[in-house]
């Protein structure tokens, strides 16, 4: 029945949107895949991403506890999330294991701690969306906090757009000519904990890592101005935010894998066909058969 | 306590010591140098060259010692955009999307509002800069595009556009073709006339004894230090590169 009215584009679309918690669930997460996607462009760039696994990970049990004491569950996420990179810091000073180590070791005791904690406190807490998210089970409270959340750190990193990307591309320079460079790292890691927040409710905590490193590795690959790169960066995660809702809502799939699958074609159309740096370089290409 | 007027040094570094979680990477090393003077760093690789440049740019704390700018910390030289690094080929991501105006418009951050909103008088001189690096063709360029050398340049424009009285270069000499070699001795010379002081660290000792009025051979700490003429001898080369003849450093004496 669904497959007849599939066949027109036009009910393709609009379908889905008589649904209220379709249209909340479409608006949610393309505000959740454009802080994210802003976000990206830097982490690309930072090397950061294995750091963005860790701190999306790390959250879980502090997600849990906010949940258990009545807490907004963005605070918990937070402190577990900046802790985390404070405790990888400290074991990577203190001790002779290297960083990637350190890092893989740190994130996965957390979520284990995450998970153990949700099977002891018994309360109403669903595992369940907050691996894989629940982008069409959102409350009012949890639209409320990540629109909260979404615009702190969209108006952060808009302050800071140019300063950062100094801090990602040359911090000795910054430090010299006088800039915070600590405050710049502390500044984007708390962006990377909150956007992990947001992020986790549209795909879940497993795959949030995909929305903070594909659409900027996407964008790498189209563009060589950093300008450009952050524009693309957040239009791919809004798109493949509103393609893979869709597909999951006419094909019954797991939304947050949808999402996070879109993504990941889009890159891979990147990875293919982007002009200058993909597989096959159409504009060498074209240049060669003139 | 004898009174010296630091206000005579661009850099006055007693005594310095920096260590990276208790393991010393130079100790006790001091360095003096006045306006118009250039001097070479040179030492083996791990010898304390980027480090030392590190606790002058305050990239590094130091644990012991003093570090004056002009007399002043180097915290306040930071704020006055005094010193400019100019970092070697290796210490920076070429693939980063960013073109030859907006890298030498990160010189003028420093003296920019919190938004970093260029404003007429630092234009001009971002103009200006890529002008005196001969790159005002490739104002757009993405740097990945660009030659070794003329990245290189580019980054020198960077500190041009800073207006920095102290410019600290990491090997401004590897890896660039004729033309920017001959470009950049010629800004040394500009540079030297302007009254900036300029310390670089080099490998080759051909610059050294071309460029350098002073130079500083360090390996962990200063082994000598003074007029090229005076300290740049053989024996001191040996000692600083642990016991290597200069010959093998130099190709045989012709």
């Amino acid at each position: 029945m669904e497959l007849c009215s599939f066949l027109t584009l036009d009910s393709f679309i609009t379908d889905p949107l008589t649904h209220d918690f379709m249209r909340k669930a479409l608006l949610m997460s393309s505000l959740v895949a454009a802080v994210c996607g802003f976000l990206s462009s830097y982490l690309t760039l930072k090397g950061w991403a294995l750091m963005g696994d860790a701190v999306s990970h790390s959250v879980m049990p502090g997600v849990v506890v906010a949940y258990a004491l009545g807490l907004p569950f963005s605070l918990g996420a937070f402190i577990f999330g900046v802790g985390s990179v404070a405790l990888i810091g400290f074991i990577k000073q203190k001790s002779r294991v290297k960083e990637d180590t350190v890092i893989g070791l740190v994130f996965t005791g957390f979520f284990a701690l995450g998970i153990v904690l949700v099977s002891k406190i018994k309360s109403n807490i669903d595992l369940h969306s907050i691996l894989f998210g629940s982008p069409l089970g959102i409350s009012l409270s949890d639209v409320k906090q990540t629109i909260f959340i979404s615009f702190l750190v969209v108006i952060l990193l808009s302050i800071f757009r140019k300063d950062l990307m100094l801090y990602c591309f040359d911090p000795r320079h910054a430090k010299t000519v006088g800039i915070n460079v600590l405050f710049l790292h502390y500044l984007l890691l708390t962006c990377l904990s909150l956007a992990a927040v947001v992020g986790l409710q549209s795909v879940g905590i497993i795959l949030v890592v995909a929305m903070l490193i594909t659409p900027g590795a996407t964008a790498y690959l189209l563009t060589d101005k950093f300008d450009n790169m952050t524009i693309i960066s957040v239009l791919s995660a809004i798109i493949s935010s509103l393609i893979g809702i869709y597909i999951s809502f006419w094909f019954d799939l797991e939304t947050g894998g949808s999402i996070v699958l879109a993504q990941t074609f889009i890159f891979l159309f990147a990875f293919l066909f982007a002009p200058r740096y993909g597989i096959f370089k159409l504009k060498k290409f074209f240049a060669g058969y003139k | 306590m004898e009174s010296i007027n630091y206000q005579n040094f661009r850099i006055d570094a007693e005594n310095i010591c920096v260590d990276y979680n208790g393991k010393v990477a130079l100790y006790d090393a001091n360095l003096r140098l006045k306006p118009g003077q250039i001097c070479g760093l040179v030492g083996m690789n791990g010898a304390g060259k980027t480090t030392f440049f590190n606790a002058l740019t305050g990239f590094v704390n130091i644990s012991k010692g003093k570090i004056r700018i002009n007399g002043e910390s180097v915290r306040s030289a930071q704020k006055d955009q005094t010193i400019a690094y100019v970092p070697q080929s290796e210490g920076i991501d070429s693939q980063f999307p960013i073109n030859v105006w907006d890298v030498v418009m990160m010189g003028r951050y420093g003296s920019m509002n919190i938004f970093r909103c260029p404003r007429e008088s630092d234009v001009h001189a971002v103009k200006d800069a890529i002008e005196r690096v001969d790159l005002t063709d490739h104002l757009s360029t993405p740097i990945g595009n660009l030659s070794g050398g003329q990245r290189k340049r580019t980054f020198l424009a960077r500190a041009i556009a800073q207006r920095a009285s102290i410019l600290l270069l990491d090997e401004p000499f590897s890896g660039v073709d004729i033309r920017t070699e001959k470009l950049i001795s010629e800004l040394f010379i500009q540079f030297k006339n302007e009254g900036k002081t300029i310390l670089l660290s080099t490998h080759d000792m051909i610059h050294v004894r071309e460029f350098c009025d002073l130079v500083l051979l360090i390996n962990k700490t200063v082994v000598a230090y003074g007029e090229t003429s005076e300290v740049f001898t053989p024996e001191n080369i040996t000692t600083t590169f642990g016991g290597i003849s200069p010959d093998f450093l130099f190709g045989p004496e012709s």
